[in-house]
């Protein structure tokens, strides 16, 4: 491979040979990007370098002659001769790695890590052969629960301080650290205080050792016995790319690859461990009919038929705005589209939405001027509105957070309680529930006539201001989300809008939860809405050209199909993998919708409480058993693998568009995966020029749609450093090979693809027109139109009342972690946080059990008192209580501006 | 020869209240401190250089050119190394406990010259008498006027803070040192920078001194850095504080004029040490704390001076002779030094944290008879993958200096005794007598 790229202002001589390299490059790198592997423990390309372990030292020149120095640390220099492989360096590593083998156990063939350790590697590689030691060795007790899902073993430690340099550098949670020292000194816990970290699990893929190991993975399998292929993970909208590894048709393990542009190898431990939930022991395994009144097994034929026959049954008596499709956010990207297809050009309803009311406007999401998650790192000023990123999207949060902490990036934290991004921020402007919009026109408001802020003190909105005076809007990103379920989502996008009219250029990263809804909109699984972000009647004639009829109109969204069908107008209903019951924000609306509806169908990987409430039960297919693309919330576009077969008969949801189609005589033209993306790239407006050798011959870290806009990505080119993610490149040099199609990681793959060699977002050149010249124009993507997001009427105010804002948790009593058995138990139980000073007026102690009120339901429950709640806003988690009990959705009617509720003591 | 002066930094310690305000006064305390409000930072500063202080901490490094290195910044700290802690060293100890304000007084003049307005004295935290006593001074000196606010009626104001340590040799290293006072685990930090002076404590530039180096400061502000240089001879100027101690009839301090004194005179002169314990030949002694390399009786003319101690392979260092007489075993002497290290090691980097155990573990199976010829020649490689090449002063490739700190011993006792080493081996055990406890 090529060594240098031409730009560097230096020279160095490694090993004899020259390199050119740029001021500031550490030698270990720059010898690595020259071919040379210098033998390392401690360092790891994502985090700042220590030079503890000393396994790295080389010869370095100096003017006082050459000197033993640690490449890791030592920065380039002009000139400089560096030697890796002479007498003075190699006596040193075999020294090195020798100590580091003395009180090592060399328990290799009973340890996890054997066959993909970096100190069994290097200790063949860089170490003298054979040990002189004959002394007793170290002993610990052993393993040590550091927290719910890591254990460590002591003995195999080698004190390298990865774990430890993670959890205070990178995840700002610095809950392991080292104790005592010497030859004593061990990695421990704090008293009281378990590693519950939610990125525990990248500690155990960084340790260079077996000394951590995770519960879901420990003997599980060894290397040699894994398969892997690299797919992006689906829990929630950041899309980090892993590898999902199997043995013996099981997924055991998925460990982070290091995505440049997402999620620098790091994961989440809801994802990383989410794996369980695969195979899941009430997995849905074949189609189910009702019959009288109970869900029985049927075969395929004879659940389809029924889904036809329902279908027909509603068209025919009451048309096709009678027929609805909820969810669809979980699905790949083809799927999307084939049920985006199958309902407008075959059914004939726009009556579909993936979002249950919690998310965003559809239309508000497509439109808004895109920024990437390294544009929100790279900016100058970082805007979030949002929820809690740490629970809701934790490794956009790892990003943000790295960016804050050490890269200088101002963050200003307007969510309406602080998060766990607050402690890095510069300016808190806690936004009043309902208000963010009154909050973002004062922040960009000239100087002499800043509105007063309704529940913002004069203070908060000054600081912010403060910050961002003297930026542009070309510096400054937007994260916005849902900050919380129990506000209406038009503040949100009026608040966007503000912002986007007050700082002309300013770029917005949708702060999407659902892992492929960002896909779901894309596909036009939103009403009023077509793939490739535009809206029914803006491509109404291109469409028509593509698919042949349309809805005559606009339709309705889950709110409106759940209203539809609670008052008896809507006749059947497609969950496509939605549980309304646990997740729409209306508990009490989605079940009288469920319960009236005439004809429910479910598809879905798991029983979901709406599920089971279905006439016709189809088993799905679920992550890691089909392929497709996912899209992140930036509008990456990344491929999925499978590489397990689902249970039973379930099958991938395009298939079942395809064959619930064909019931209602149309052919919708897909017989295979690759085939639906080259439909979507010539159809969908924004997805033009993403071609199928784009996106499927594409390893890694996929394109960004509109490819238009920001051009196909360069590849990066491939690592040498296998130390980095210790356990995938073992598994591809002795597992079996990469599932054919994904290109291996550091490998393979790459010639083939189309690569931009230089200058990065290129931008890419568009196929030929393919349609006749005499058809109608292709639309362009919506652009966004500040205008159109009116600020809505602001809260009645109810000087008795609470606001009520909802926050999700990473474990909640959702289906996907429940399914996770060790996930399940790690979900807080449901509670109230208020300010001390309110709970003190409402004569209510901490730890009480309190009733809430509001006037759809009510709930009783413990209250904690929180410092951090804004005055007149009570915080509830989000889906905490168990499936069959109501929890916070209880209390929420969706058409509220932001849901009112008291607080009443309980008596006794 | 030994001269017959006056001496400088235990002017006081005869008194049984040397410790206190109302003595210090008496005998000229403070009166540096004004001379030195009533010249520029610089003229300070300039009588130090002419004095060339020799830092007392262990590496002698000139203070003056040690101030002079400090990068330019807003804000400046001084930092006093009081956590002695390597066995055998004791002249801080006893400064602290019985003059703490020539300590705090040498502070305020330090941090005047050099533009600091606060400083930390980080006392080693088993000192609990010292630490008492220490702080009493400074509450008594901000009592006076001497620290806080404009200093004896000055524009010069500094804060001064008395730090204890938390019991880790380490922290005498002086940037583990920093990292325990900035509230972190005591890991050396790793080089570069190579200087506090550039990036110290905080990130900001630091000046790290020793506390007898302090204790300097008030008699050479007012007696003029001249009257310093005149004595002793070449680098090694003034009078320094000896720890002496093993076996000498007279073990304990003093302090003599530095170069013009020998080893023999400091073992041997009656008024010194007095010679070896009855009457006894002299085996090896170390000249200057356990991490230098042994002496030996050819070694006695030798004057305490800093370059020709050096020149001829070991240190003197933080000032502390330890005499051996010839019914020491070197096996056994080299175990215990190399045992304080493993014990001592902050456990950061690899060579150190594993060396140091392994070689502690060598060198008792062979005092316990369990030895292999070939462990003499394990027991120097091991030491030549913690200090490549043996060599002194070392090359290292650990990140600071204790790693290579633990070779001298072995290092010496093989090379002179290596017979008394093979005959531990042969004999399967140790043919020198137990040791003899003195009693006091």
């Amino acid at each position: 491979m090529s060594e240098t790229t031409g730009t560097g202002e230096l020279t160095v001589t490694i090993n004899g040979k020259q390199v050119v390299a740029e001021p500031g490059e550490l030698i270990i790198d720059v010898a690595e990007r020259s071919g040379v592997y210098i033998p390392r423990f401690c360092y790891h390309p994502r985090m700042k370098p220590v030079g503890m372990c000393r396994m790295c030292l080389v010869e370095v020149s100096s003017p006082r002659g050459p000197s033993l120095q640690p490449a890791c640390f030592v920065p380039v220099a002009d000139g400089q001769e560096v030697n890796t492989d002479v007498d003075g360096a190699r006596k040193a590593q075999e020294g090195v790695l020798e100590f580091l083998l003395l009180n090592h156990p060399l328990d290799c063939p009973v340890c996890d890590k054997g066959g993909e350790c970096p100190l069994q590697d290097q200790a063949m590689s860089h170490g003298p052969g054979e040990s002189r030691f004959i002394e007793e060795k170290r002993h610990w007790a052993k393993p040590i629960v550091l927290g719910p899902l890591t254990l460590l073993d002591r003995e195999r430690c080698i004190q390298c301080a990865r774990c430890t340099r993670f959890a205070e550098e990178i995840a700002g949670e610095p809950l392991i650290d080292f104790f005592s020292r010497g030859d004593a000194i061990e990695v421990a816990t704090f008293p009281d205080r378990p590693f519950s970290s939610y990125f525990s699990g990248n500690t155990v893929q960084i340790c260079p050792v077996g000394a951590l190991t995770s519960a879901p993975y420990r003997f599980k399998s060894r290397p040699w016995d894994l398969e892997q292929v690299e797919t992006t993970c689906t829990f929630c909208g950041v899309g980090c790319r892993i590898v999902a590894q199997s043995s013996a048709g099981k997924a055991v393990r998925f460990l982070g690859v290091d995505s440049d542009p997402v999620n620098h190898s790091w994961l989440c431990d809801r994802g990383r461990y989410g794996f369980e939930a695969i195979h899941a022991t009430d997995r849905l395994r074949e189609p189910m009919l009702r019959r009288d009144g109970e869900l029985s097994p049927a075969s395929w034929n004879e659940a389809l038929r029924e889904v036809g026959a329902g279908l027909r049954q509603g068209l025919s008596s009451q048309g096709p705005t009678s027929i609805g499709i909820i969810g669809g956010a979980r699905l790949p990207n083809e799927d999307q589209y084939a049920w985006s297809k199958l309902a407008r050009a075959v059914i004939g309803t726009d009556n579909v939405d993936a979002q249950l009311g919690d998310g965003l406007p559809a239309e508000f999401v497509a439109s808004l001027p895109q920024a990437t998650i390294d544009d929100a790192c790279a900016a100058k000023a970082v805007i979030l509105l949002a929820g809690d990123l740490h629970e809701e999207l934790p490794v956009l949060h790892l990003r943000l957070r790295a960016a804050a902490a050490h890269h200088g990036l101002l963050l200003v934290d307007c969510s309406p309680v602080p998060t766990a991004l607050s402690e890095v921020a510069v300016a808190l402007a806690p936004a009043r529930p309902g208000e963010a919009a009154a909050l973002m026109a004062a922040l960009v408001a000239s100087d002499d006539e800043v509105p007063e802020v309704p529940g913002v003190s004069a203070a908060a909105v000054s600081a912010a201001r403060t910050v961002l005076s003297g930026l542009t809007g070309e510096e400054i990103v937007v994260v916005v989300g849902r900050t919380s379920v129990a506000e209406r989502p038009d503040s949100l996008a009026a608040a966007a809008a503000a912002l986007a009219k007050g700082l002309p250029g300013v770029r917005f990263l949708p702060a999407l939860r659902r892992a492929n809804v960002r896909g779901a909109i894309d596909m036009g699984l939103a009403p009023g809405m077509l793939p490739g972000r535009v809206s029914l009647d803006g491509a109404r004639e291109w469409f028509e050209s593509q698919w042949g009829s349309l809805p005559s109109g606009r339709g309705l969204d889950t709110r409106a199909m759940l209203e539809a069908a609670s008052a008896g107008t809507l006749r059947a209903l497609v969950l496509l993998g939605a549980d309304p019951l646990a997740d729409f924000p209306d508990r009490e609306l989605a079940t009288r919708a469920l319960e009236r509806i005439p004809f429910l169908v479910a598809l879905d990987t798991l029983p979901s409480a709406s599920a089971q409430l279905a006439d016709v039960v189809l088993p799905a297919a679920g992550f890691g058993e089909r392929g497709g693309t996912t899209t992140n919330l930036e509008g990456r576009v990344t491929r999925l693998a499978q590489k397990v077969v689902p249970p039973g008969v379930a099958r991938p949801d395009w298939v079942i568009a395809v064959e619930i189609a064909e019931r209602l005589g149309v052919d919708l033209g897909f017989d295979h995966l690759e085939g639906i993306w080259e439909e979507i790239e010539q159809v969908a407006p924004a997805h033009r020029g993403a071609t199928v050798s784009a996106v499927y011959g594409q390893p890694g870290d996929g394109v960004v749609v509109p490819v238009a806009a920001v051009g196909l990505p360069r590849l990066a080119p491939a690592r040498l450093d296998p130390m980095a993610t210790p356990g995938i490149d073992s598994v591809i040099t002795q597992g079996a090979p990469m599932f054919a199609g994904a290109a291996a990681v550091g490998s393979g793959g790459v010639e083939e693809s189309e690569v931009i060699e230089e200058g990065g977002a290129a931008p890419a050149e568009l196929p030929t027109e393919s349609v006749t010249p005499s058809g109608p124009p292709r639309p362009s993507p919506l652009a966004f139109d500040a205008d159109s997001w009116p600020v809505p009427a602001p809260p009645v105010p109810d000087a008795y009342s609470f606001r009520l804002v909802t926050r999700r948790s990473l474990y909640d009593h959702g289906t996907l972690v429940q399914a996770s058995p060790s996930l399940a138990p790690l979900a807080p139980s449901q509670e109230l946080r208020v300010r001390p000073r309110e709970l003190d007026k409402l004569g209510v102690a901490d730890g009480d059990r309190v009733r809430v009120r509001s006037a759809r339901g009510e709930l009783v429950l413990p209250v904690a008192a929180d410092e951090a709640v804004p005055a007149g806003v009570a915080l509830i988690g989000l889906n905490l209580a168990p499936v069959d009990q109501p929890g916070a959705t209880a209390l929420l009617d969706s058409d509220e501006a932001a849901q009112p509720v008291r607080i009443e003591t309980v008596e006794g | 020869m030994l001269t017959d002066r006056a001496p400088i930094v235990s002017a006081r310690l005869g008194h049984e209240d040397s410790h206190t305000l109302e003595r210090y006064l008496a005998t000229g305390g403070y009166e540096g401190l004004r001379k030195a409000l009533s010249m520029t930072p610089e003229q300070v500063h300039e009588e130090v250089n002419a004095a060339s202080l020799l830092g007392r901490g262990g590496a002698g490094f000139p203070a003056g050119r040690k101030w002079s290195m400090l990068r330019k910044a807003s804000t400046t700290y001084l930092v006093v190394n009081g956590d002695e802690s390597e066995p055998a060293t004791f002249k801080d100890h006893l400064l602290i406990e019985r003059d703490p304000h020539q300590i705090v007084e040498g502070t305020i003049i330090t941090a005047y010259a050099i533009g600091a307005a606060q400083a930390f004295i980080f006392c080693r935290g088993e000192f609990a008498l010292g630490l008492e006593r220490l702080t009493q001074a400074v509450n008594d000196a901000y009592a006076h006027g001497a620290l806080g606010p404009s200093i004896l009626g000055s524009d010069f104001s500094l804060d001064l803070v008395v730090h204890p340590g938390a019991g880790a040799y380490i922290c005498g290293e002086e940037t583990a040192l920093l990292e325990s006072l900035e509230g972190k685990r005591g890991f050396p930090r790793i080089k570069p920078p190579y200087f506090p002076a550039a990036i110290g404590l905080y990130g900001e530039p630091t000046v790290v001194n020793n506390v007898e180096t302090m204790s300097n400061i008030p008699w050479i502000v007012r007696n003029g850095g001249a009257a310093f240089a005149a004595l002793g001879q070449g680098s090694s100027t003034g009078t320094r504080l000896f720890a002496l101690s093993g076996h000498v009839e007279r073990p304990g301090w003093y302090e003599t004029e530095m170069s013009k004194t020998t080893f023999r005179d400091l073992i041997y002169d009656p008024k010194l040490g007095g010679g070896v314990r009855r009457g006894r030949a002299l085996k090896a002694f170390i000249p200057g704390g356990v991490s230098a390399p042994w002496f030996f009786p050819e070694h006695l003319d030798m004057g305490l001076d800093q370059d020709a101690v050096g020149k001829a392979g070991s240190m003197l260092g933080s000032g502390s002779v330890v005499v051996m007489d010839e019914t020491t075993c070197a096996v056994r002497a080299a175990w215990r030094i190399s045992r304080f290290f493993h014990r001592e090691s902050c456990g950061q980097c690899t060579p150190c944290r594993e060396g140091a155990g392994w070689i502690d573990k060598i060198l008792r199976r062979i005092e316990d008879g369990l030895g292999r010829e070939e462990d003499l020649d394990l027991l120097l490689d091991a030491c030549d993958n913690i200090a490549p090449g043996l060599t002194w002063p070392p090359r290292q490739t650990t990140i600071c200096v204790l790693g290579p700190s633990i070779p001298s011993s072995i290092v010496s006792g093989i090379h002179q005794f290596r017979d008394e080493f093979l005959l531990h081996v042969k004999e399967g055990g140790c043919p020198m007598p137990p040791d003899e406890v003195r009693h006091v």
